[in-house]
């Protein structure tokens, strides 16, 4: 299965502008289905881990929400050529990683 | 004697069995971290999203929020702040049913500037809460939604 995350990190003067998309439905568990009126389970992601040079740089928590298919960034001091990794996981077990070199 | 000894050796065995139990992971049916901050994210009002704590006002914290959200599913925040030491940044929505959107704890090296996409049920104040030192600050902006983004 192709990975649900897409990195981007980029150098840019002093810092490391960090930006990544994944792909997650983020159901709140709030959402009824409009057809048979049942409550659709929620299904969102809660943690997010980023690491360069496996240093936990950023550590996120997330309610359902955030936006289907969630997109987030920010910027840390690293430099050209660390690996970043980004890892999640979900409340129904659900967890997926990638990496990316940062250019 | 001997019911003491039985009793003894049925006790350890099923404190055993808890033990076991708990290191195979079979009492936390989902694999989450212990340090997901459950409560805050099921609370239904600002104040206890964020632990009824006492927040300052600050101007060093910037919301970057669009004035008007055409779609509430998918409202772009950027939350930035120039305060030093900031530890945590979090993003929440007022008038959501659930306001604790997201929290960013910042590890070494990392800048107080945060970006997410947020979902929005109708115009409401976005807050930006920023902790530095210990103490918890905040900013918010208003934003205008035209079309909700939770049960669309």
């Amino acid at each position: 299965m192709a990975s649900s995350i897409k990195i981007r990190a980029r150098k840019k003067k002093d810092v490391v502008d960090f930006k990544a998309l994944i792909q997650h439905p983020m159901e709140t568990g709030l959402r009824k289905n409009a057809n048979t009126g049942k409550t659709i389970p929620a299904h969102f992601i809660q943690e997010v881990r980023v690491e360069s040079n496996g240093d936990t740089v950023m550590t996120a928590y997330w309610s359902g929400g955030v936006s289907k298919n969630p997109y987030v960034s920010f910027k840390y001091a690293g430099k050209k050529g660390d690996t970043v990794t980004l890892s999640w996981s979900d409340n129904q077990g659900g967890t997926d990683t990638a990496s990316a070199t940062v250019r | 004697m001997t019911m003491k000894r039985r009793t003894f050796v049925k006790g350890s065995m099923s404190a055993g069995a808890v033990a076991v139990a708990a290191s195979a992971g079979l009492l936390t049916p989902q694999a989450v971290s212990a340090a997901y901050p459950e409560d805050t994210f099921t609370a239904e009002d600002v104040d206890s999203a964020l632990g009824g704590v006492d927040m300052i006002p600050s101007e060093d914290i910037t919301i970057k929020a669009p004035e008007i959200a055409e779609n509430g599913a998918v409202v772009p925040i950027t939350v930035r702040s120039t305060l030093p030491d900031v530890e945590e940044i979090h993003v929440l929505v007022r008038e959501n049913p659930l306001p604790k959107i997201a929290q960013f704890n910042l590890g070494a090296g990392a800048k107080a500037e945060v970006s997410c996409r947020a979902k929005m049920g109708k115009t409401s104040d976005v807050l930006g809460v920023v902790k530095s030192g210990g103490k918890f600050y905040y900013a918010s902006k208003e934003v205008k939604v035209t079309i909700g983004g939770c049960g669309g």
